[in-house]
């Protein structure tokens, strides 16, 4: 038996109220994932999935439309639902902390990267400004920027997005957090930075002894950094597991249509596979399945009611009828060939 | 310890509530429209409503206080002024002259400065630059300063603050239409329209003008409050409507001589209607600007 | 910064020419302008002698050409009521405009900056509603009812204050609060709608996520940002301030450029009326410029852009 998780979410469900109460988004719906220490976790859907308002309900920083209606978040034995926001503070930054989408937004014009990088450690660690400025050199040296010294007196909108991005990186870095939480970090990057950041990422992580929670839509990223994953699909988790299970045989026909629309090398005379239909509209969820309308395999049962989650296989979940370990004679596996 | 803000225990809406909220009528700010609807009337009846000439005293009835304090009668409802001459009488007929004067030279600017926004903004160019230069100038100047010079050349009367008005505010249009008209030129419509052939004029009559008349018409509402301030501030200094017209601001400015005195109902009742239709003319604005387009917010 | 700078001033020079172009344009177009320069009641032959004078017979361009060159001489024309050159006239009175102004300035800063954060913090509550009431006041009063109604309370029933004259600082608190009344709303309207886009930021949502005090995120990350826009406005409204007080200085007859408006207007002094519409034009437009070049100094992203 391994250890307890550094993170169990059990499900936790994130609602976004309209201003009269007469629009209820269910952003997250629902959600149950485990995370171990050092573990890297890909969590991958596509926009409006909900994975974004995931990330920031784990550090309670939503907006203020949105509201935590139900579950628990277990990070190192205690449930961040219940703290109370002066507890938070103390965790964000510090014990958790996130990685945003875009470097350039992230980090504010009118101060420098000396002061920014530094700020957590003085707010944190009450360190005084000399020490924390030496530090935060130090944290600019590890995510490999060329002279820390004078990078530190300039400005963001002095460095190019892939050295934003690394002083981000090393922001979060800076109070040896356990879980490190990166929402789409390579998405504003140049293609030939991408590559070099996400090595670096893992770097750091198995220096620090990092947990990762990754968020994109690149499931190749998923496959060269997770461990585990989880896909989303209107805000639910449909399927996760193993990285390497899922992509070698998906339980979910939302996660086969993903893996089935990545072209490959191989089959440049063929059409591009795509998913039909439309990303569903989060505030007039149909009944039943929420992928039921574009999926080729629905069944009758399908509309009718929501699938629960079910465990194909050991450290599995798939929220599909089909896999339905009674259903189809104890064969999870989702049959190939759609029309 | 208490539920912190951003986690609640949301009960499931019954389906009943939710009907009725989604039932729910329209939030017309029925107070500022009834004001505005009053003054309107007030302004229209004025010869039946007032009970005495406005630009006639009589001298044996000056600076008579309103007829709840000693020494007012009924006959004076809200007492006299210096010459005399009925408070109500000439608060009736400044409506009428508020009223003329404020929606008069909110239309001529918004005429003006629509048509001059969409020329600006679609036509392009040179005609572009000037237009806009010329804008940006005289919307460096404040719009009093340049009222004042205007008026002080054509000297009073109510049609040249109308016109000096229209001149004064038109850049406050084109402005912003010229915005939309920006970003207009590049929709999938008016593309189709040019391939179609249709010339520059009949793009902006047909195709340009409904889509900005929104704008303009909630600019308009929110220039009211600023036009009829500025109407009331000209004839306060003497340079708006010319006396015996009876005019708010000129009625305050009539009533600062009885001030110190204590003649306080000469300023109080003027400056009382002024805001009144100043403040329901902007809430009007206001309203008609969140429901046609949130995001108008710069206007 | 250079080219930005050089851009600037020609813009600049660009508006004064198009003001004077206006100017210039509406006297003429308006009637005779010789009836505006001779004090009312001149005779046939005097205004022939000024039509002479002013060279007013001349061609359209050599008018012009005079005119600027007048213009850029400093001579406005000379007061018929006071026998003086306007120019020297309005700089002996624009000291007190610009006292009364600066007071007005500060204590719209004093009011709206900070109701303006606390109605952005406080969005949707109790500080908020009150931050939109004072809001729509300042729209909806004019400066002069406003300065009317405090002569009424503070000068005639309670006695406290001065309503006239510029004798000490008593006499300033009125016609600044008057003034300063409309651009204390515009500055908390500004102030809460810039605070509110900053808050909304990324950088924002990332100094909370690296734990920062609420007071800290708002103090440090949120108020320099929100505060640039605010303080560009207050500049360019602090020359505005000087040239629409001439309604609070009629009120409380306080002896600044815009009593000296009034009197031109009052006296059909013209060529008073004149050079201070054309002063206040030219002042504005040249603050704007020194107020461009001030938020390169704030905002370090404009400063190093080459």
């Amino acid at each position: 038996m391994t250890a307890a998780p550094l993170l169990e979410l059990d499900n936790l469900s994130t609602h976004y109220v309209s201003a009269q109460g007469t629009r209820i988004v269910r952003a997250v719906d629902e959600v149950s994932l485990r995370l171990n220490a050092g573990e890297t976790l890909g969590i991958v859907g596509e926009s409006g999935s909900g994975k974004s308002t995931l990330a920031l309900t784990i550090l309670r920083v939503l907006p203020p439309a949105a509201r935590i209606v139900g579950g628990r978040m277990l990070f190192e034995g205690e449930d961040l639902v219940a703290k109370s926001d002066a507890e938070m503070r103390h965790i964000r930054g510090k014990r958790i902390a996130m990685i945003l989408q875009d470097p350039m937004a992230s980090l504010n014009p009118l101060f420098t990267i000396g002061d920014q990088v530094a700020e957590p450690i003085r707010v944190h660690e009450g360190e005084r400004r000399a020490t924390a400025w030496n530090r935060a050199r130090e944290l600019l040296r590890s995510v490999r920027i060329p002279s820390p010294e004078t990078r530190l007196t300039q400005y963001p909108h002095e460095m190019s997005g892939g050295m934003r991005q690394r002083i981000v990186g090393a922001i979060g870095i800076s109070c040896e957090p356990r879980l490190l939480i990166a929402d789409e970090p390579t998405t504003s990057l140049d293609l030939t930075i991408q590559a070099q950041y996400l090595n670096l990422l893992r770097d750091l992580q198995q220096a620090h002894g990092l947990a990762l929670i990754f968020i994109t839509h690149n499931l190749g990223i998923v496959a060269k950094m997770c461990d585990q994953l989880a896909v989303m699909y209107a805000g639910r988790v449909v399927e996760s597991g193993p990285v390497s299970r899922i992509f070698n045989a998906p339980a979910h026909p939302y996660t086969r249509a993903l893996l089935n629309s990545i072209p490959r090398m191989s089959d440049s005379d063929q059409r591009l596979v795509a998913i039909d239909g439309q990303p569903p509209d989060l505030s007039a969820l149909p009944s039943g399945c929420a992928f039921a309308p574009r999926c080729p395999q629905a069944l009758a049962r399908c509309r009718d009611a929501a699938p629960p989650p079910f465990a194909p296989e050991e450290g599995r979940i798939a929220r599909c009828w089909l896999a339905e370990p009674s259903a189809v004679g104890g064969d999870f596996r989702v049959a190939s060939g759609a029309a | 310890m208490s539920t912190p803000a951003d986690v609640i225990r949301l009960p499931t809406p019954t389906p009943r509530f939710a009907a009725i909220r989604a039932l729910r009528l329209g939030d017309v700010p029925m107070v500022p429209l009834l004001i505005l609807g009053v003054i309107a009337l007030v302004a229209v009846f004025a010869n039946q409503l007032a009970p005495h000439n406005p630009e006639i005293g009589s001298l044996t009835a000056r600076f008579k206080p309103p007829f709840w304090v000693t020494g007012g009668s009924t006959e004076y409802l809200l007492g006299t002024d210096q010459l005399g001459r009925d408070v109500l009488s000439r608060l009736i007929f400044g409506a009428r002259v508020s009223m003329v004067v404020g929606f008069t030279a909110v239309i001529f600017a918004g005429v003006l400065g629509t048509a001059l926004g969409i020329v600006s903004g679609y036509l392009g160019g040179w005609v572009d630059q000037v237009i806009m230069r010329i804008t940006d100038t005289w919307l460096a100047l404040p719009a009093l300063m340049f009222a004042i010079f205007l008026a002080s050349i054509v000297g009073p009367s109510m049609w040249n603050i109308v016109i000096i008005l229209g001149l004064v505010y038109w850049t406050r249009y084109a402005r912003v239409i010229r915005g939309e008209v920006l970003s207009l030129k590049e929709r999938e419509f008016v593309r189709l329209a040019i391939v179609a052939g249709c010339s520059k004029l009949t793009i902006m009559r047909r195709h340009i003008l409904p889509n900005v008349i929104n704008s303009a018409v909630v600019l308009g509402t929110l220039m009211l409050g600023v036009v009829i301030i500025t109407e009331a501030t000209l004839s306060f200094l003497g340079v708006g409507v010319p006396p015996p017209q009876p005019a708010w601001g000129l009625m305050l400015s009539d009533g600062k001589q009885g001030l110190m005195v204590g003649y306080w109902w000469l300023t109080v009742f003027p400056g009382g209607c002024i805001v009144l239709m100043v403040l329901s003319a902007n809430l009007l604005g206001d309203w008609l600007r969140v429901k046609f387009d949130p995001q108008l917010r710069q206007l | 910064m250079r080219q930005y700078i050089i851009r600037r001033v020609g813009y600049c020079l660009l508006s004064l020419f198009l003001l004077s172009v206006t100017i210039f344009f509406f006297v003429r177009v308006t009637g005779d302008p010789a009836t505006l320069l001779v004090e009312p009641g001149a005779s046939e032959a005097d205004i022939a002698a000024i039509h002479h004078q002013f060279g007013l017979d001349q061609p359209l361009w050599v008018q012009y050409g005079l005119f600027m060159w007048s213009l850029a001489h400093g001579d406005l024309g000379q007061s018929f009521y006071y026998q003086t050159p306007v120019m020297e006239l309005y700089l002996q009175r624009l000291p007190n405009s610009l006292l009364l102004a600066f007071v007005a300035m500060a204590l719209s800063l004093v009011i709206g900056v900070p109701s303006g954060i606390l109605a952005s913090v406080r969005v949707g509550r109790f500080w908020d509603s009150f931050g939109k009431l004072f809001s729509l006041l300042g729209l909806s009063l004019p400066s002069f009812l406003v300065g009317l109604l405090l002569i009424l309370v503070f000068s005639v029933y309670l006695g406290w204050l001065p309503s006239s004259g510029a004798d000490g600082p008593l006499n300033l608190i009125m016609p600044a609060f008057a003034l300063g009344w409309y651009f204390a709303a515009s500055h908390m309207r500004l102030t809460r709608s810039s605070m509110l886009d900053v808050l909304g930021s990324e950088y924002i949502k990332l100094a909370r996520l690296k734990g920062l005090p609420q007071s800290l995120v708002i103090a440090k990350h949120a108020f320099k940002n929100a505060l640039i826009p605010v303080l560009t406005l207050a500049g360019i409204n602090l020359v505005i301030m000087v040239n629409v007080a001439v309604v609070v200085e009629v009120v409380f007859a306080w002896p600044g450029i815009g009593r000296l408006l009034y009197e031109g207007i009052t006296f059909r002094d013209f060529p008073i009326v004149q050079g201070v519409v054309i002063l206040g034009g030219a002042m504005i437009v040249i603050v704007n410029l020194f107020v461009d070049i001030l938020y390169a100094v704030i905002d370090p992203r404009i400063r190093l852009e080459s």
